[in-house]
């Protein structure tokens, strides 16, 4: 096949036009950012502009609101889940992969059942159980819903299950506690899951608007998505640039972390059905 | 699940019960944590739900009384529900089509490129890592009616700019537009899983069968063999056309009767606080999700055997 045969480039170009859409939002939200108020009216898409503007919309998306703030607890609060998380489902899997234990089927069952049960489903009961408890507006009530993942115990089951018995037992003769055995060996042996699990869960928390928007209604203690809802509710149409300064800043952290590690972001995000 | 198990309890009588017995206490004490949490995020909070649904329970309120099936024939009769559950419906009646087959004919394509594979990955993949949220905001004025460039480029062409985000009729097709510009990477993956999971030798065979032209061989061996992961990848999307929320919650919330199910589950519950009522609207959620989701599984489970 010749290098100007159809069958050659038009994969490509199709590709190509489909990249184009795929990619607008990103290019128009930068080039926004980085434009003065008076170019916005211009619609160009030439991506130089007459007087970078880029400093003041993103100082502004940084000063009007607490835009730090807001990122800072995204960490936390995606840490804290992540890092319990993990410290509850990975024994769980251990044991249930590993140990025999009376109810051990039951609960299997029960995480499997739960795999099935979207968040949104639960949040009302336990609003209520957060506000009777008058735990609402906290960074605890941010995280109670997701302290425990039904689907990293499912993943690590799978994965923990092949880890094999002869080692565990060996290790068990040669004095290592069962603690040890599961976080220092099985653990070892399921490090891709841990890392995909570790993108999915941050990726998801980072990213979710419901819960927060239930909970929380103090503005220093919003996470990035419903910060940035109460910014463009302020500033509606009077600054698009720092607004998409502040959408920059936002989607940044996630995407760069996409570029960096594509494989494992790819693995993580993919591998639960349901987001 | 358990075949290598027997192997690892030792023959002696009396140090095997001592060490069962261990091995139990550990067992428990390893899942107890993940049980308790089970319980108080997952089981109480079903219950708890199933109980409102059948009260006229307002949060804070200080009186309450049974109402039996009253809410859920409510809900049927409600203007705003039924308009948020057709809304869902026309936008899972575009998102699931659309969703479908782009990612499809983006992942065949992608499919045959070798060198540039990657690039085309991170281009159709990066909406689906950026936060929707922000991504909305944009969207909103991508297709602004006199700033966005969407517009500008209708006007180009010599129509009338459209007003994609102030015509009534046109909210939940943009919702949907937006949803399927998130969802088209996150099934494109998926079908490229799929696609390399077919063995060569099949698609050499269908060519040398008489399969020359490539939808031939699409037809005869790809598409077949694709069936699991295209069914996966259908429940997955219609599972998330029913959860839209955060474009309704940014760029419409609501207004001009364009409340889809979960947006107006959320007005319910934690705007009005009629807990009663909104705890019967999320049981009908619950009950939509699960009929996906089961149907998913016994899909898989018949398909993956051929």
């Amino acid at each position: 096949m010749s290098a100007l045969s159809p069958r050659r480039w038009l994969p490509h170009l199709v590709l190509g036009l489909g990249a184009l859409v795929m990619l607008l939002p990103f290019y128009w939200m930068i080039l926004t950012a980085i434009r003065s108020p008076s170019e916005i009216f211009d619609i160009s898409l030439w991506p130089v502009p007459k007087h970078f503007a880029g400093i003041e919309n993103f100082t502004q998306a940084a000063t009007s609101v607490p835009m730090a703030r807001f990122m800072l607890n995204g960490v936390i609060v995606c840490g804290g889940i992540l890092i319990v998380q993990v410290l509850t489902a990975v024994p769980a899997a251990y044991a249930l992969a590993k140990l025999r234990f009376p109810g051990r089927r039951l609960m299997l069952s029960l995480v499997i059942a739960a795999l099935c049960v979207p968040m949104q489903a639960l949040a009302l009961p336990l609003f209520v159980g957060l506000a009777k408890a008058q735990l609402l507006n906290t960074y605890f009530a941010m995280m109670a819903p997701f302290l425990l993942s039904v689907f990293a115990i499912f993943l690590f089951h799978q994965s923990f299950r092949s880890y094999p018995d002869e080692i565990i037992e060996a290790a068990r003769l040669d004095g290592f506690s069962e603690l040890e055995i599961c976080w220092r060996l099985v653990l070892r042996g399921s490090l891709p899951s841990l890392a995909a699990f570790a993108v999915f869960s941050v990726v998801a928390h980072w990213n979710d608007l419901y819960w927060p928007m239930i909970v929380v209604t103090r503005t220093e203690l919003a996470p990035p998505p419903l910060g940035m809802l109460f910014f463009s509710d302020a500033e509606t149409g009077a600054n698009y640039g720092a607004l998409m300064a502040g959408a920059t800043l936002i989607t940044a952290p996630i995407v760069l972390c996409f570029l960096a590690a594509r494989k494992q972001f790819v693995a993580g995000i993919t591998m639960t059905g349901v987001k | 699940m358990t075949a290598a198990f027997p192997a690892a309890i030792p023959h002696a009588a009396p140090r095997r019960d001592a060490r069962a017995r261990r091995m139990i206490r550990r067992g428990l004490a390893f899942a107890a944590p993940a049980a308790v949490l089970l319980v108080v995020i997952y089981l109480l909070p079903l219950v708890m739900l199933a109980g409102f649904s059948v009260t006229d329970y307002q949060l804070g309120a200080l009186r309450w009384s049974f109402v039996g099936l009253k809410n859920f024939a409510a809900a049927f009769r409600d203007p705003v529900f039924l308009r948020a559950l057709g809304n869902t419906a026309l936008y899972a009646a575009i998102v699931i089509p659309c969703g479908i087959f782009l990612s499809l004919g983006a992942a065949l394509l992608v499919h045959g490129t070798r060198r540039s594979r990657a690039l085309w990955e991170i281009a159709y993949f990066l909406p689906v890592t950026a936060t929707l949220v922000a991504m909305a905001t944009v969207w909103q004025f991508l297709l602004h009616p006199t700033l966005g460039p969407v517009n500008a480029a209708i006007t180009w062409l010599g129509a009338a700019p459209v007003s994609f985000l102030g015509t009534p009729a046109l909210l939940i097709p943009t919702l949907a537009l937006i949803g399927t510009w998130q969802i088209i990477g996150f099934n494109m993956v998926l079908f490229l899983a799929g696609l390399t999971a077919i063995p060569k030798d099949l698609t050499e065979a269908a060519r040398l069968d008489g399969a020359r032209h490539p939808v031939d061989r699409f037809l005869t061996v790809t598409w077949p063999m694709l069936g699991p992961t295209t069914m996966f990848v259908a429940v997955t999307t219609s599972i998330s056309a029913f959860k839209v929320f955060e474009t309704v919650a940014v760029l419409t919330k609501g207004r001009a009767g364009s409340e889809t199910l979960l947006y107006a589950l959320y007005l319910e519950g934690f705007d009005y606080s009629n807990t009663g009522y909104a705890a019967a609207l999320t049981l009908i959620f619950l009950a939509i999700v699960l009929v996906l989701s089961i149907g998913q599984t016994l899909h898989l489970e018949k398909k993956v055997h051929y």
